[in-house]
């Protein structure tokens, strides 16, 4: 039922999307450019098969081919992809062991050299299998991958080594651009600093920290795109600049998503000129205390911080201020291997009597001699939703008696106070692109097995149950092995506290045409279907 | 007479002409309020932030850091004086206990940092030789940098949070302190008094702390005033910038960021109260300090 609430939920917010681009019926004309926000100061490099940023994906995507993406029309879809380099998609063979991608031929980069299978292969076994010296960041999606072939110039082969139905949406990840092996081979941290694809715009410049600009390519290969001339991205950190930009004009849209305020704001001043497309997203802060600090090794204390948070009441106070709505479990709410919200009630942090759960909570920590316990949460330096969903939680905890300070850092301190263990309970976020539940689940294993878990725990049960579930193709079964896997990580173990999934808002001036929002932004951004109506 | 009776009288300072009538505390008080009413009102700005920040417990209706989520945002009313915050908190009742962040963090980065300084600045005058020439040279470049610049260097260094918020301010603070008093100390180092301790055969330290440093007071103090309301303004502009003490606390620098920009057109009394108290603090500081220099300067004082 709850589920079915989701979906329904999100197939309002696609027909909302579709309503808001309203001339959808009308042919696309070709023409104009596309200035929009980029809400960062600059991306770390332009190398998408290393980041796992949106500040990569945003300004260098149009520049690059994907052999299989999300439907362009369609990409809230969670189970369909279609082609872009590949010229059919292909039904697996040997028991569904083998995917054989016959790649289009034609194909040029923007240094007027052909794309061929080999390239494709290239860059993938540099994704799947990254040489030394170079950083594959979803290296942990393709952990299926026995090897990749490529028989000839046409030919690309994918030999798994189980049938997994987690393969294809990896494959779909929007950041496995397809580089030349030429180059790739002379220098293997090229696509760092320099940009050199075959997607429908070719650079023209880049300016760190100011803008990034692209032109349209004459030789893509999808017929009559890019419809854009080209395309004008300035980052924008602050969130008043890009509303400022957007409200006069100077810039069109944002794609990562603004709060609620900024949306009113917007749509109170902007009128029929500003729309907005909305959609649940794929992504959620995370609490994971560190299982190494006392007392946090100790599941009762670990357990009373999960039962102290009323999700219910506030996830919708919540989604008024902040950019989050939708409580779930480790599962994206809109999926069918999501909990329902009766599944969802059984577990710690869920329960429906927060009272009741409150109680609990403040006995566990008597019991566990952590009564008043005084700890640190570290927290990003980013307000949305960050530090108001950190603030809330603190909010909470102090109705049992804690008493918590927050510790507020930049990125970079933040990704290494994580990755040092330096923290007692740190607020972290999950963000994944293609829903791909099989594979977003592995957040929550021990680091040994997933290196972006901070949690410092080992639990081989853990393990075996997200190892069953991979493995298991009948559908009902797979399910009932999510479901025993989420209550193994946040009812027994409590290895992390899951907080509601954000709410993606983006707004767009109303003459933009033809993009389409989806659960993630990291989806859709090569720019090739958008054309402006003005 | 006894040993420490001659001392005193071999040391004392020469006495001002006319202030052998030995006056009252409330006859002090009564001509510095008729002679200086703009210091007066400072004075009252701060001794009404003062008393909120030590009462807070008892003044504050709310609990500044409860969220109330029936209540986001609501608009000043009789329930709530100035209106609620995105998380439904009272913003009266955490403008009182801003007070007391700042009253903590003001107070502590000025008097820590100022007695540092004159501590420091007398015993530099009094010795003079290499070890004011290398204190000196520290202060000098200590002084180079602004110093909400050198605050946010070392809250970059240390993180943040009270105590080192207190500790970025004190730093950029005592050096200022030290010069000033540094220069008054190098005058009364030259008075003959000075002297004749010396020839008694005082310690070091005992001519610093007990003869030099009570004669170079009357700067000291009113660089005082002026420090707590420089260490105020730096803990707000921290907190602003989100390098002070951090949500949920209560401090008034971080109630005008966050929420309050998000929401200054829609609820504009996020950011107008707190920055209403931040304003009114610092002007009644400086007016005070103002008006304790003009009572406390002898050339202005005949004036």
């Amino acid at each position: 039922m709850y589920v079915r609430k989701r979906l329904a939920a999100i197939a309002l917010g696609v027909v909302a999307a579709i309503a808001a681009g309203s001339a959808g019926a009308e042919a696309p004309k070709r023409g104009g450019t596309l200035t929009y926000m980029i809400p960062a100061d600059a991306p770390p490099s332009l190398d998408g098969h290393r980041e796992t940023t949106y500040a990569t994906v945003h300004a260098a995507a149009p520049f690059y081919s994907v052999l299989i993406r999300v439907p362009p029309d369609n990409p809230s879809s969670t189970t369909e992809f279609v082609c872009d380099l590949c010229t059919e998609m292909p039904k697996p063979t040997d028991g569904g062991k083998t995917y054989t991608f016959k790649i289009r031929q034609g194909v040029k980069f923007h240094d007027g050299s052909p794309l061929t299978a080999q390239d494709v292969g290239d860059s993938w076994n540099r994704i799947v299998f990254p040489p030394k010296g170079t950083t594959s960041a979803r290296v942990t999606f393709y952990a299926m991958v026995d090897k990749i072939e490529v028989p000839d110039d046409q030919t690309v082969v994918f030999k798994l080594k189980y049938p997994a139905s987690a393969f294809l949406p990896a494959l779909a990840d929007p950041y496995s651009w397809i580089y030349s092996k030429k180059i790739l081979e002379k220098d293997p941290h090229f696509y760092e600093q320099h940009v050199m694809g075959s997607g429908p715009f070719r650079f023209v410049s880049y300016e760190i920290g100011q803008s990034i600009k692209g032109e349209r390519n004459p030789d893509y290969y999808h017929e009559g795109q890019p419809y854009l001339d080209g395309f004008v991205a300035l980052f924008a950190p602050k969130q008043s600049v890009r509303v400022d930009a957007i409200r006069s004009d100077r810039a069109a849209m944002e794609f990562r998503g603004l709060p609620p305020s900024a949306r009113d704001e917007l749509a109170k001043e902007g009128g029929k000129d500003i729309v907005f497309q909305e959609s649940d997203w794929n992504c959620g802060n995370i609490i994971t205390p560190n299982h190494k600090k006392k007392p946090f090794d100790d599941v009762r204390v670990r357990r009373a911080l999960a039962l102290a948070i009323d999700q219910w009441h506030g996830a919708p106070a919540l989604a008024k201020i902040a950019n989050v709505r939708t409580v779930g479990g480790i599962v994206f709410p809109g999926s069918p291997l999501a909990a329902t919200k009766d599944e969802l009630q059984q577990m710690a942090g869920y329960w429906p009597d927060i009272e009741k759960s409150r109680a609990e909570a403040k006995r566990l920590l008597k019991e566990a001699g952590a009564e008043g316990l005084k700890f640190e949460l570290l927290n990003r330096n980013v307000d949305q939703p960050y530090k108001f969903v950190g603030t809330w939680v603190i909010g909470e905890w102090k109705k049992i008696g804690l008493n918590v300070e927050q510790k507020v850092v930049p990125t970079g301190p933040w990704f290494s106070n994580m990755r040092g263990g330096t923290f007692d309970v740190v607020m972290e976020a999950n963000c994944i692109s293609v829903v791909n539940p099989l594979l977003d689940t592995g957040k929550y294993l021990p680091a040994k097995v997933f290196p972006e878990n901070y949690g410092q725990f080992d639990d081989d049960k853990s393990i075996e149950l997200y190892d069953k579930m991979q493995t298991e193709t009948d559908p009902k079964k797979q399910r009932d092995d999510m479901r025993a896997y989420e209550k193994h990580t946040l009812d027994t173990m409590v290895h992390s506290i899951v907080l509601p999934y954000w709410y993606r808002i983006v707004p767009m001036r109303s003459y933009v045409q033809g993009w389409k929002i989806s659960p993630s932004h990291y989806l859709n951004q090569d720019l090739a279907n958008i054309w402006l109506e003005k | 007479m006894t040993i420490v009776a001659r001392e005193r009288a071999a040391v004392s300072p020469p006495v001002e002409e006319g202030a052998e009538r030995k006056r009252s505390v409330l006859d002090v008080g009564w001509q510095f309020v008729r002679r200086q009413p703009l210091g007066t009102f400072g004075l009252v700005i701060v001794l009404i932030m003062f008393t909120t920040g030590c009462l807070a417990d008892w003044i504050a209706p709310f609990d500044p850091e409860e969220n109330d989520f029936s209540a986001m945002m609501q608009a000043p009313s009789w329930v709530h004086l100035l209106g609620t915050d995105q998380m439904g908190r009272d913003i009266f009742s955490r403008l009182v206990f801003g007070a007391r962040t700042a009253l903590i963090v003001g107070f502590t980065a000025a008097l820590v940092g100022g007695f540092l300084g004159l501590v420091l600045g007398v015993a530099s005058a009094y010795f003079g030789g290499w070890f004011d020439l290398v204190f000196q040279r520290v202060l000098d470049v200590l002084m180079a940098f602004p110093l909400i610049i050198l605050a946010l260097a070392v809250v970059a260094v240390f993180g943040t949070g009270v105590i080192n918020v207190i500790i970025a301010i004190t730093i950029p603070l005592f050096p200022r302190c030290g010069r000033i008093v540094r220069a008054s100390a190098l005058a009364v180092r030259e008075i003959p008094y000075v002297d004749a301790a010396r020839a008694l055969g005082f310690s070091h330290a005992r001519i610093v702390l007990r003869h030099m440093m009570p004669n170079v007071l009357a700067p000291f103090l009113i660089l005082l005033s002026a420090f707590v309301g420089q260490a105020i303004l730096a803990e707000a502009s921290l907190s602003y910038l989100g390098l002070g003490v951090q949500e949920p606390v209560p401090a008034w620098g971080l109630m005008l960021q966050g929420g309050a920009e998000e929401y200054a057109t829609t609820a504009p009394w996020i950011a107008v109260f707190p920055g209403l108290a931040i304003m009114l603090t610092v002007l009644g500081i400086s007016l005070f300090g103002d008006a304790l220099r003009d009572a406390l300067d002898p050339k202005l004082r005949t004036r």
